[in-house]
């Protein structure tokens, strides 16, 4: 692998100077013009009146409740996403069942369908005019224009991400540890915790964490079901919107920085585990 | 500990894997289940522990039936072909996981479990691998391990898929003779799967060898080598030229040995074989030897491969012979020589043999 790499760069490096350093700075202004630029705005302009304003923008009742109803949601979702994706993950990647494939199909919906159309089938489903309208207004349930519904919508937007990145590293694993484990004379229960979850716990930590980058960012069907009832149903970026319609520029990129400092984090650790992920697949490559 | 296998029936699909197979191991035993890939013998090896379950049959541990028993109740040790190590437990972890998910009463301390980890070090020779991890250790070495855990649960018997098949040549020399030295030491009743026949007959006390699904013979490594029922097992066991029997015919009479199969008759013979070094090269034309051309000569080592060719056939034939004999003669290419088989197994023709299969007077 070692030598492989070094004959790579070594046919690189044989390329005129002129030609790297084009394509270098090239990238890194392209890079510079979509990215970071953009980023680094969010934050000069948050800090344009200064740090005291910042702060002041940050703790404004609005926006501080705005960000605890995100993190709320985000509590509730990607815990049952994360059972839900390990259960799903199991299921396809472990078994061998009719139907198999419509399940693969039907968790990759939300991939598929716009965020707008997921918030609209929850409105048709519970709104006034929907299905379930009549009964829950009879029994006094508020979901929509209420955190259920943030919940629901959110559920629905970010739960692929552990199933999805949990189904390709459990199959890579193959059967046999499980198989081993049962004839060792471990439970179904003990070969999977001791054997199945450990071996993926890379995979579902990422998927963890792209769930929760999800479920912090989500705009689309929560803007639909939300109703945007400041201090109540105002999830952060519903927040930094509003803020921005009302001209209070300050605030907003305030606001937005909480987002894009989750998004920096977000980042620093799916890098992490990435890296992680890969060295246990070539581990797995070398098993065989 | 026995195994007894009674009336095994499996399909998958359309495919019958396993045809009603019987067979015994007798306690203590070292017994080889060898066969081409699609006789259907990993199949009943993953049958036998439980992990695949039969269509029809019923298989006896012991004595008692356990067709339906779990393979977690069934207490047999595993040998994966590729392992199966727990590659994110430590060696030792990976030995004491059988121990670690017993029931907790009869679950042994901690202290039991380091002891018993390390006498099974102790045994695999490989006492320092202990604080390792799977993938720092090469592949004979994983698959000592896979052993060692598989020993651990201290199961009734052992069942071992192809051990060696992922390993390179020299490896897989040494470990076949090191399995058959554990074998003496430590007298479980063991069945292991090969397609090797080397591997089979050198390591097992008794080789059973099927073919799409039945059993085509069994006996001792000497027994199916040299008392062949069949075309199948007498070419699977070995490099060997098939010939009619009209061509045998001049000269079966001279032949030093001639060997017939059970239902096969020497006057009328329809089907021969004779191994590559069951020829002998003769100086000219003589009532006991066949005139060949010879095509091409390959020297490998010690020995010297002959590819000849008779007058009017298609198929070429091999012969090989030791080199010294080989010089004296040296024959150029191209030109005729006379080889007399030493030996020769009769058969009768294979398309018989199929019925004659079915008459179950197989074993």
């Amino acid at each position: 692998m070692a030598r492989s790499n070094k004959n790579v760069s070594s046919i690189v490096g044989r390329d005129p100077v002129w030609v790297r350093v084009l394509l270098i700075s090239l990238a890194v202004l392209w890079l510079s013009a979509l990215v970071a630029i953009p980023l680094v705005s969010i934050f000069v302009q948050a800090f344009d009146h200064g740090g005291a304003a910042y702060l002041e923008a940050i703790f404004a009742s609005d926006t501080f409740d705005a960000l605890r109803l995100t993190l709320l949601i985000a509590f509730l979702v990607v815990p049952i996403n994360t059972l839900f994706g390990i259960a799903v993950a199991w299921c396809v990647a472990k078994f061998e069942f009719t139907g198999k494939s419509i399940l693969s199909a039907l968790i990759d919906i939300p991939f598929s369908v716009s965020p707008i159309i997921a918030g609209l089938v929850f409105v048709l489903l519970f709104g006034t005019q929907g299905y379930f309208g009549d009964w829950l207004a009879a029994h006094d349930i508020k979901i929509l224009f209420a955190v259920p519904g943030l919940v629901l919508a959110t559920l629905f937007v970010t739960f692929p991400f552990v199933a999805r990145e949990l189904i390709p590293a459990m199959q890579a694993q193959g059967t046999d540890e499980e198989q081993a484990g049962l004839v060792l004379g471990a439970t179904g229960w003990q070969t999977f915790w001791r054997i199945t979850l450990p071996n993926s716990r890379w995979a579902l930590l990422y998927g963890i964490v792209l769930c929760t980058a999800r479920a912090v960012g989500e705009f689309g069907a929560v803007s639909v079901v939300s109703g945007h009832i400041r201090g109540k149903t105002d999830t952060l970026p519903l927040h930094v919107e509003i803020l921005y319609n009302e001209y209070n520029f300050a605030a907003a990129f305030s606001a937005a920085t909480i987002l894009a400092a989750f998004g920096l984090v977000s980042l620093v650790a799916k890098k992490t585990l990435e890296y992680r992920l890969r060295r246990q697949t070539k581990l797995l490559e070398s098993k065989v | 500990m026995s195994i007894e296998v009674h009336n095994i029936y499996k399909r998958f699909g359309n495919f019958t894997a396993l045809n009603n197979i019987d067979l015994q191991v007798n306690s203590g035993e070292l017994l080889a289940l060898l066969g081409p890939s699609g006789s259907g013998k990993t199949t009943l090896l993953r049958i036998l522990a439980g992990l695949e379950c039969p269509d029809g049959g019923r298989v006896l541990l012991d004595g008692v039936d356990v067709t339906s028993d779990s393979v977690r109740n069934r207490r047999v040790g595993f040998v994966f072909q590729h392992y199966a190590l727990f590659h994110h437990l430590s060696i030792f972890e990976n030995i004491a996981f059988g121990l670690r998910v017993l029931p907790r009463n009869s679950r042994p301390g901690n202290a039991e479990i380091q002891k018993r980890v390390q006498d099974l070090l102790d045994l695999i020779q490989l006492p320092w691998v202990g604080p390792r991890f799977p993938n720092e250790l090469s592949g004979g070495q994983r698959q000592r391990v896979a052993l060692a855990r598989a020993l651990a649960v201290q199961p009734k018997v052992l069942l071992l898929d192809e051990p060696f098949g992922a390993l390179d040549a020299k490896v897989r020399q040494e470990l076949r003779g090191w399995l058959r030295r554990l074998h003496d030491e430590i007298h479980i009743t063991s069945v292991f799967v090969t397609h090797d026949q080397e591997e089979a007959l050198e390591v097992a006390d008794r080789v059973v060898i099927l073919n799409q699904g039945r059993v085509a013979q069994m006996g001792s490594p000497v027994e199916v080598y040299h008392e062949a029922f069949s075309p199948f097992v007498y070419e699977f066991l070995g490099p060997a030229n098939r010939f009619h029997g009209t061509m045998l015919a001049r000269v079966l009479e001279s032949a030093e040995y001639v060997q017939t199969a059970p239902g096969a008759d020497v006057r009328s013979a329809e089907l021969g074989f004779v191994r590559p070094h069951d020829f002998q090269i003769v100086p000219s034309e003589s009532l006991s030897a066949l005139r060949f051309r010879l095509e091409n000569v390959r020297p490998l080592g010690e020995q010297v491969w002959l590819t000849v060719r008779a007058e009017n056939q298609e198929v070429s034939v091999r012969v090989q012979l030791p080199w010294r004999e080989w010089k004296e003669f040296s024959v150029s290419t191209g030109s005729d020589l006379w080889l007399r088989p030493r030996h020769i197994q009769i058969f009768r023709d294979p398309s018989v043999q199929d019925e004659w299969l079915g008459e179950g007077g197989h074993i």
